[in-house]
């Protein structure tokens, strides 16, 4: 299905992540397949419940019970890392991976300094001498654009957006091929917001790691990001080109999402957003997990379960875009 | 020398605060030192407007909510209620009466209703509180009633249930209801939909927007967030810091922000379908916590126009454009035509 | 979706996000479920019964001076005789009636008094707040057992409602500190906020709003106010300042230890309320934890089940 490009530093395959219940498993993660290239970034959107979170953990293999890796594999320069031991893991982690939290303040150890965090960081996966340590943190500070005096800083004597450009240094600190992000700027202000994203795209060029941005808030990435991966109720529903995406969102949950922006520019239209909720992951319904809220449902859509269709080098997973069905029902495009 | 602001366009006033300030005091008992949340803030709210107040955190948007609210009693200044102001309501009678002409709705539809109790609890309680005219029969079917105009039908299946077993957007039509129950002239809508997902925040603001055009009702909705407030709303307020930094018609100030706070808040806002605007400059402080200010432009230090007078001399809020006023030494220098007015038109 | 990836295991303190009729309906299911519970209850309902049924199981009077003293044990006189000539079995059946007497109402008297003192310092705030809590701060730091000592001496070896109020007065305070803290992080919450701004009056918020939102934390603060009752009573009584003419296990050990039971030949004297003691104190000390496990599952121990 999804072909392995020569340079691909990560590569997920069909993985499922369920959570052990008193009900039974719940399926969070249904099937997901992707791809980061080296030195790309992948935005990863969608709603509250639809999975991207424990999508992320289960990359970082940060997962711990009851939510497991039922099956797939999570491919890292093409050794799988589902299967790996704790003891190969750990030499990955930070060296060649390394992950940004939602909230630094969370994160961080608030009776740390930043210096002293970063010394742990750096014990916890290599042996440097002091000074060499000393280098280290001072260069990666000045390359997220904190002074170095700040070593000696406690958290909450930095602003916000300090703190998570400190989280930063601290993933960056073994110049990873791979940083993942969950959410960093969600803390804070649009304005900071703004400044540390470029901030993030400006070292990504830099630097050259690739990038796994995970937020709820599209329209943040969309400036940003190469290629863009939407999640609904757990699978991947369209994943392509960031632009192309944005000029023409192909399933119509992405479509959806993009008619919820009121503009500042530009006429003010009636927006509709998308009616409904989503699904009961325990209970997701049948066929197509969307086909409830959907305004151009076929009555195929209650039945089947749609896969991937190439569409332009981008895949949606709808049955929309399913080339082979011909004689496919459609039901007109509704203005709702 | 504080001259009233005009009355908006569009009908009589229905809330309207003079110099309206709120400290809160920090540190321990012996500390002498000031957190200026609010700070001399003049706003009018009329008939059948919604007023949008954006500002990030800190802003003090929250805080003139819960002032207006009577959740907390300013430091000084007035909030007259059409024209009387409602420091001197005394009687449970009274400033329950008010209460119900100027409910709130919350921004944390997680945390705003209480989760021992069905969600019919708060409902009824409004109900029961304001609307003595109705029997118990009569309450019960006005709940029903509520619960379908915010869109939430069957409303008897609603009514019976808890808060963890509704999503996040309908607990928040939830909390629109129990607004609605006293019959209000004004909402408060402190960030409601800030903590929605974003498929279901247009439902709320559309929602607004229904409400105040059937109902009549206008609403103060304070956010972060300016393209939903140009979404929705007709005036728009920028508070920077406890002060307002702009104020006018949604569209003008949009299109043309004069305070350089306002023209920074637009170029942070990720708009997908804007061009991708050249990136703002590295090293971004955020906005202060006011504590013992002294004189002089709150937003000096962040400001790429500050000029001498703005850490000398605090901005007044000038008229600019029609109806368009900014609290800028160097927007209002820059006006053509020697066009200063100091304080407000005189009507 | 609401499943917590990394469970909080700093949360010893119970969710007030559980629903009431949920909990109710749930709470018999986890009671049931849990074997804490579950034992917990049976002993509670056995002392209960045992309690209300005094006249029934005991075979004679209680105080009745009718047999010789130290007596063996024999299918007569289960566990003997006093050195006064009394039935210890019977004794020790009606004695449960005091000392589970004392338990609840000691018990539920401490939780009154924290719950009005820590819940109307979050609630108040401000100066009262400190007042409040500099006074709850006082009685924690005083030592108990002293403090019991004096209070029940100066009372002249009061009988049951001294011990009362000797319980509450050195065991409330504990109990108020939690309290306060769950309340004031109850006070930000905006349900409250809601509450006030569609005009309740203060007292109903507090009364309708607050408190049933503490009704884990509270019952939680009953358990350990009654285990500690149990313990106080019987200590103080053992040594003396209860009311020796009373009947409960705690004087009855007071009227062994006087007697020199265990050397006497009697040691059933002193070892039999010493266990229901204990066995009662257990019952609550179980049925504290099974709460825990209850209201917050990552307490509870790991099934794991394929």
């Amino acid at each position: 299905m999804i072909q392995a490009q020569p340079e691909t530093v990560l590569s997920v395959e069909e993985l499922c992540v369920d959570y052990v219940t008193d009900r039974g498993p719940v399926r969070a993660v249904d099937r997901v397949s992707l791809e980061v290239a080296r030195g790309e970034f992948l935005g990863i959107v969608g709603e509250s419940g639809c999975g991207k979170s424990t999508l992320l953990f289960a990359i970082a293999r940060l997962l711990s019970p009851p939510a497991e890796i039922t099956s797939g594999a999570v491919r890292f320069n093409g050794r799988d890392m589902v299967a790996m031991r704790d003891e190969e893991l750990r030499h990955l982690r930070w060296r060649e991976y390394s992950v940004v939290m939602q909230s630094a303040m969370n994160a961080l150890n608030p009776v740390m300094t930043i210096g002293a965090q970063l010394k742990d960081v750096i014990h916890a996966h290599d042996h440097m001498g002091a000074r060499e340590i000393g280098e280290r943190s001072r260069e990666v500070l000045r390359l997220v654009g904190i002074d170095p005096v700040h070593l000696r800083s406690y958290p909450h004597q930095l602003s916000g957006g300090m703190r998570q450009r400190a989280m930063i240094a601290m993933a960056l600190v073994f110049t990873p091929e791979l940083v993942i992000m969950d959410e960093p700027t969600s803390a804070l202000d649009v304005v900071a917001q703004r400044s540390l994203m470029v901030q993030i795209k400006q070292l990504q060029r830099k630097i050259g790691f690739a990038a796994i941005f995970v937020t709820h808030d599209m329209s943040l990435v969309s400036h940003f990001s190469d290629r863009l991966a939407v999640m609904y109720a757990g699978q991947v529903v369209e994943i392509g080109d960031t632009r192309r995406l944005f000029a023409e969102p192909k399933h119509p949950y992405t479509a959806g999402l993009m008619g919820s922006f009121p503009s500042i520019t530009g006429p003010i239209e009636p927006l509709v957003g998308i009616g409904g909720a989503p699904p009961d992951l325990a209970h997701p319904p049948a066929g197509c997990r969307f086909h409830p809220r959907c305004p151009r449902v076929m009555p195929r859509c209650s039945v089947d379960n749609p896969d991937f269709y190439n569409q332009e080098k981008d895949l949606v997973r709808c049955f929309l875009y399913d080339g082979r069905a011909a004689g496919a029902e459609r039901v007109s495009q509704l203005d709702h | 020398m504080i001259t009233d602001l005009p009355t908006p366009p569009g009908g009589s006033e229905l809330l309207r605060t003079r110099a309206l300030t709120k400290h809160f005091k920090m540190g321990g008992v012996f500390s002498r030192s000031h957190l200026h949340a609010v700070d001399g803030i003049d706003l009018v709210i009329g008939e059948n407007e919604i007023v949008a107040v954006v500002g990030e955190s800190g802003s003090g948007k929250s805080t003139l909510a819960r002032l207006i609210a009577m959740v907390y009693k300013p430091t000084s200044g007035e909030i007259l209620h059409r024209g009387s102001p409602i420091s001197a309501l005394r009687s449970r009678r009274k400033i329950l009466d008010y209460r119900g002409r100027v409910p709130m709705v919350f921004q944390d539809p997680y945390g705003s209703l209480s989760p021992v109790y069905r969600v019919s609890h708060g409902l009824m309680r409004s109900l029961k509180l304001h609307r003595t005219d109705l029997s118990d029969r009569g309450r019960r079917q006005e709940a029903e009633y509520l619960l379908e105009s915010v869109g939430l039908t069957p409303p008897a299946d609603f009514l019976a249930k808890y808060p963890y077993e509704l999503s996040g957007g309908q607990r928040q039509r939830i909390g629109f209801a129990q607004a609605l129950a006293c019959r209000p002239e004004l909402i408060l809508a402190d960030e409601p939909v800030s903590m929605l997902d974003v498929s279901v925040r247009i439902g709320v603001l559309n929602l607004m927007s229904s409400l105040r055009r059937r109902e009549r009702i206008s609403f103060l909705y304070i956010t972060h967030d300016i393209a939903s407030a140009r979404y929705v709303a007709d005036r728009i307020v920028v508070m920077y810091a406890g002060q307002i930094a702009e104020t006018g018609p949604v569209e003008d100030v949009l299109a043309h922000p004069k305070h350089p706070y306002t023209q920074l808040l637009l170029s942070a806002v990720p708009d997908p379908r804007a061009p991708v605007s050249v990136p703002a400059s590295a090293e971004v402080q955020e906005p202060p916590r006011v504590i013992d200010p002294q004189a002089g432009c709150r937003f000096r230090d962040r400001c790429p126009f500050a000029i001498d007078e703005c850490s000398r001399v605090t901005p007044r809020l000038r008229l600019l454009r029609p109806d368009h006023e900014a609290a800028c030494h160097v927007a209002a220098s820059d006006m053509e035509g020697g066009e200063q007015v100091s304080g407000a038109l005189l009507n | 979706m609401g499943v917590n990836l990394v469970a909080d295991p700093t949360r010893a303190v119970a969710s007030p996000d559980a629903p009431r009729a949920s909990v109710l309906r749930g709470f018999g299911a986890a009671l049931l479920g849990n074997r804490k519970a579950m034992a917990g209850t049976a002993l509670l309902v056995f002392f209960a019964l045992v309690a209300v049924l005094a006249p029934v199981i005991a075979p004679y009077p209680p105080q009745a001076i009718l047999f010789d003293q130290i007596l063996p044990i024999s299918p007569q006189h289960l566990l003997g005789t006093t050195g006064n000539g009394q039935d210890i079995f019977s004794q020790l059946v009606w004695g449960t009636r005091e000392s589970l007497a004392i338990a609840i109402l000691a018990g539920l008297a401490a939780t009154a008094v924290s719950v009005l003192v820590g819940v109307t310092a979050a609630y108040l705030g401000g100066v009262w707040d400190h007042v409040l809590d500099l006074f709850t701060d006082v009685f924690l730091v005083i030592p108990t057992l002293p403090l019991m000592i004096v209070i029940a001496a100066y009372a002249k070896g009061g009988g049951f409602w001294v011990l009362v109020i000797v319980i509450v007065i050195t065991g409330w305070s504990y109990g108020a500190r939690q309290l306060r803290v769950q309340a004031l992080s109850l006070r930000n919450r905006e349900f409250l906020d809601a509450a006030r701004v569609r005009g309740e009056r203060s007292l109903y918020i507090v009364l309708a709003e607050i408190l049933p939102n503490m009704t884990s934390l509270i019952v939680a603060n009953f358990l350990g106010a009654a285990l500690y009752a149990v313990l106080a009573a019987a200590g103080l009584q053992f040594i003396g300042l209860g009311d020796p003419n009373e009947l409960s296990w705690g004087t009855m050990l007071y009227w062994a230890e006087n007697n020199g039971a265990l050397l006497a030949g009697s040691p059933q004297w002193a070892i039999a309320p010493g266990i229901c003691i204990a066995v009662l104190g257990g019952a609550f000390a179980l049925l504290n934890y099974a709460f825990d496990e209850i209201a917050n599952p990552a307490l509870r121990p790991v099934k794991r089940r394929r």
